[in-house]
């Protein structure tokens, strides 16, 4: 069954066209990632999932019902957190649980052993009875996924989980969500303009640009769909002209770029093109610093699927959102 | 029953925030009587203006009832700012995907903001007793000027609940807050008696709900009750918080649709 199905969702705002178009679907107990720049239109998409707001045009369903039809039982089946934290700061973390557990239709003994658990399960048990304030970025953000988790939903929307953490908050986050989406039986969509987020959490992922889903698959999936590995050989002295020149011939290498003292090759198979190619190198007396090979990144499958640089793309996009 | 229940949760979550803070508390007590104290001395004597029209001889005792109202009004003109500070922390777009009622996040501003004004209303009343004033229309009179401060908070606390939510901006919440509030505390007759003032300013003040307020709670404190007088004036406050709650709701639409 599918937990989430998106159908040719559109939504307008003014003069900028958020949603032109989106599909998708995110089978039950799956892990999946919406990737796309600032801008890309990622967020509304959430919103109009998590019923804040109403599309256009197209349908959407969540846990089997209708988002525009009957909002209530959308909301009663999903956990959002947002992309900004939504806690109460002046709130101690147990009281931020407890209200949202209420307001979800809990009481109780259920509801308080439930917060505990919760507590304990995401690492803040020690300061749940202080005020959120004082809390650390991420201590704060487990505290948000909390809220989403209360009233243990069937999907839970996680909008940039991780954006303005550290990079050791953000490696201990990625952690936290995976066991999560184990143990609670989740489905989990998330947005992420991390590439390197996408690639690591996610089970099948969406690209987004410009308010279009432009493919979907898993990371692998998308990355294999680009051909060979690229071959990256730092030259001793810079005598690139010669060196592009003798790997040309070659039947394994596929496409030589210079750059600088760098001589990039993109080749079939990685193992296999190497040796000649550092003897190729070596027989015209040109000496080899180091080699490197990497399979194709998110980079580079967002480069061939949208034909923009997806960095210029999000500094672009996020320029836009501020203005 | 849902939103009233949701209400309640809203509001307790707010005024336990409130009791977090020792110096609100201390301005939320100390502050009406303040004003109390220093009114009550610098216009001691007005009462034996020619002209008259206080209807007693103890200023003290003309102030008291308006000074409950006056603080209802100006806390009220301030209630939405705890409304901008969760918008612009995403407290309630977080609530708007739970099926929270979508009433009592707004509604629940408005009630803790008239809480307030009736406990400020209680200690004002209980200092004024100690200084000498007596409500002359007795139990009925303490539950008249207790409303009264109530329904003014409610009335006004709906209108800057709006703005907060069309605005979404403190500074042009304190703007706005700045250029009504005094204008209709001067054209009352909180601190002297409307015979007192220019007939231009007597005619202005019959439309001013600041002063509908004041004449209902000091109709009770002061003898010789005119019960028709203050029943209608209460009523118009009613009617004026219906109104301004009913605005409130349609700006939380406003800003749900820009979602």
């Amino acid at each position: 069954m599918d937990a989430i199905v998106a159908e040719r969702l559109v939504k307008r705002y003014r003069d900028v066209q958020a949603l032109d178009g989106v599909s998708f679907r995110v089978r039950a107990g799956e892990v999946f990632g919406l990737l796309g720049p600032n801008g890309a239109g990622k967020s509304t998409t959430v919103k109009v999932l998590t019923t804040l707001t109403t599309p256009d045009g197209g349908k959407a369903e969540v846990a089997g019902h209708d988002v525009v039809r009957e909002p209530n039982a959308v909301r009663r089946s999903i956990g959002y957190v947002p992309q900004s934290s939504g806690v109460d700061r002046d709130a101690t973390g147990r009281e931020n649980l407890m209200l949202q557990g209420r307001v979800q239709g809990m009481s109780g003994r259920r509801l308080r052993d439930r917060v505990q658990h919760l507590l304990e399960q995401l690492g803040i048990a020690d300061a749940a009875d202080r005020v959120v304030r004082g809390y650390s970025g991420g201590m704060k953000r487990r505290l948000d996924v909390g809220l989403g988790l209360v009233h243990g939903p069937q999907v839970l929307f996680l909008d940039e989980p991780t954006t303005g953490l550290d990079p050791e908050a953000r490696a201990a986050m990625w952690d936290e969500l995976a066991v999560l989406a184990r143990e609670e039986l989740l489905t989990i969509l998330l947005t992420t303009h991390y590439l390197e987020e996408a690639d690591v959490l996610t089970d099948r992922l969406a690209i987004v640009s410009r308010g279009r889903v432009v493919v979907e698959g898993t990371a692998e999936e998308l990355k294999g769909n680009l051909q060979g590995e690229a071959v990256v050989v730092e030259l001793v002295n810079g005598a690139v002209d010669d060196a592009a020149a003798v790997l040309r011939p070659l039947e394994e290498v596929a496409e030589v770029t210079m750059d600088g003292k760098l001589l990039r090759s993109r080749v079939q198979d990685g193992a296999r093109a190497v040796p000649p190619i550092l003897a190729a190198l070596e027989a015209n007396g040109i000496a080899v610093e180091a080699v490197t090979m990497h399979r194709p990144s998110l980079d580079d499958v967002y480069l061939h699927y949208t034909g923009r640089d997806f960095r210029a793309e999000d500094e672009a996009g996020g320029l836009e959102e501020a203005e | 029953m849902k939103a009233i229940v949701h209400t309640w949760f809203m509001v307790g979550r707010q005024a336990r925030n409130l009791m977090r803070e020792p110096i609100w508390i201390v301005l939320l007590l100390v502050q009406p009587m303040i004003w109390l104290l220093l009114y009550g001395q610098l216009f001691k004597r007005v009462t034996n203006l020619p002209g008259g029209g206080f209807g007693t001889t103890s200023y003290i005792e003309f102030l008291a009832p308006a000074i409950v109202i006056m603080n209802a009004f100006f806390g009220a003109t301030w209630s939405g700012m705890a409304m901008v500070s969760d918008l612009d922390r995403d407290v309630i777009p977080r609530f708007l995907a739970t099926p929270v009622s979508r009433v009592s996040l707004v509604v629940s501003q408005i009630v803790r903001s008239a809480l307030t004004a009736l406990i400020q209303g209680i200690i004002i009343l209980v200092v004024s007793l100690a200084l000498g004033v007596r409500v002359h229309a007795g139990v009925a009179g303490w539950v008249v000027v207790l409303l009264a401060a109530m329904l003014m908070n409610s009335a006004f606390a709906g209108i800057s609940q709006g703005l907060a939510l069309l605005t979404r901006k403190e500074a042009t919440m304190i703007a706005i807050a700045n250029f009504i509030g005094l204008p209709l505390f001067f054209l009352s007759s909180t601190l002297i008696a409307f015979r007192q003032m220019p007939s231009w300013m007597q005619e202005l003040g019959k439309f001013n709900p600041v002063n509908w307020g004041v004449v209902a709670s000091r109709g009770v404190v002061l003898p010789a009750t005119d019960w028709s007088s203050v029943g209608v004036h209460l009523l118009l406050l009613a009617g004026l918080t219906v109104a301004t709650a009913a605005f409130a709701t349609w700006t939380f639409r406003v800003y749900q649709r820009q979602l």
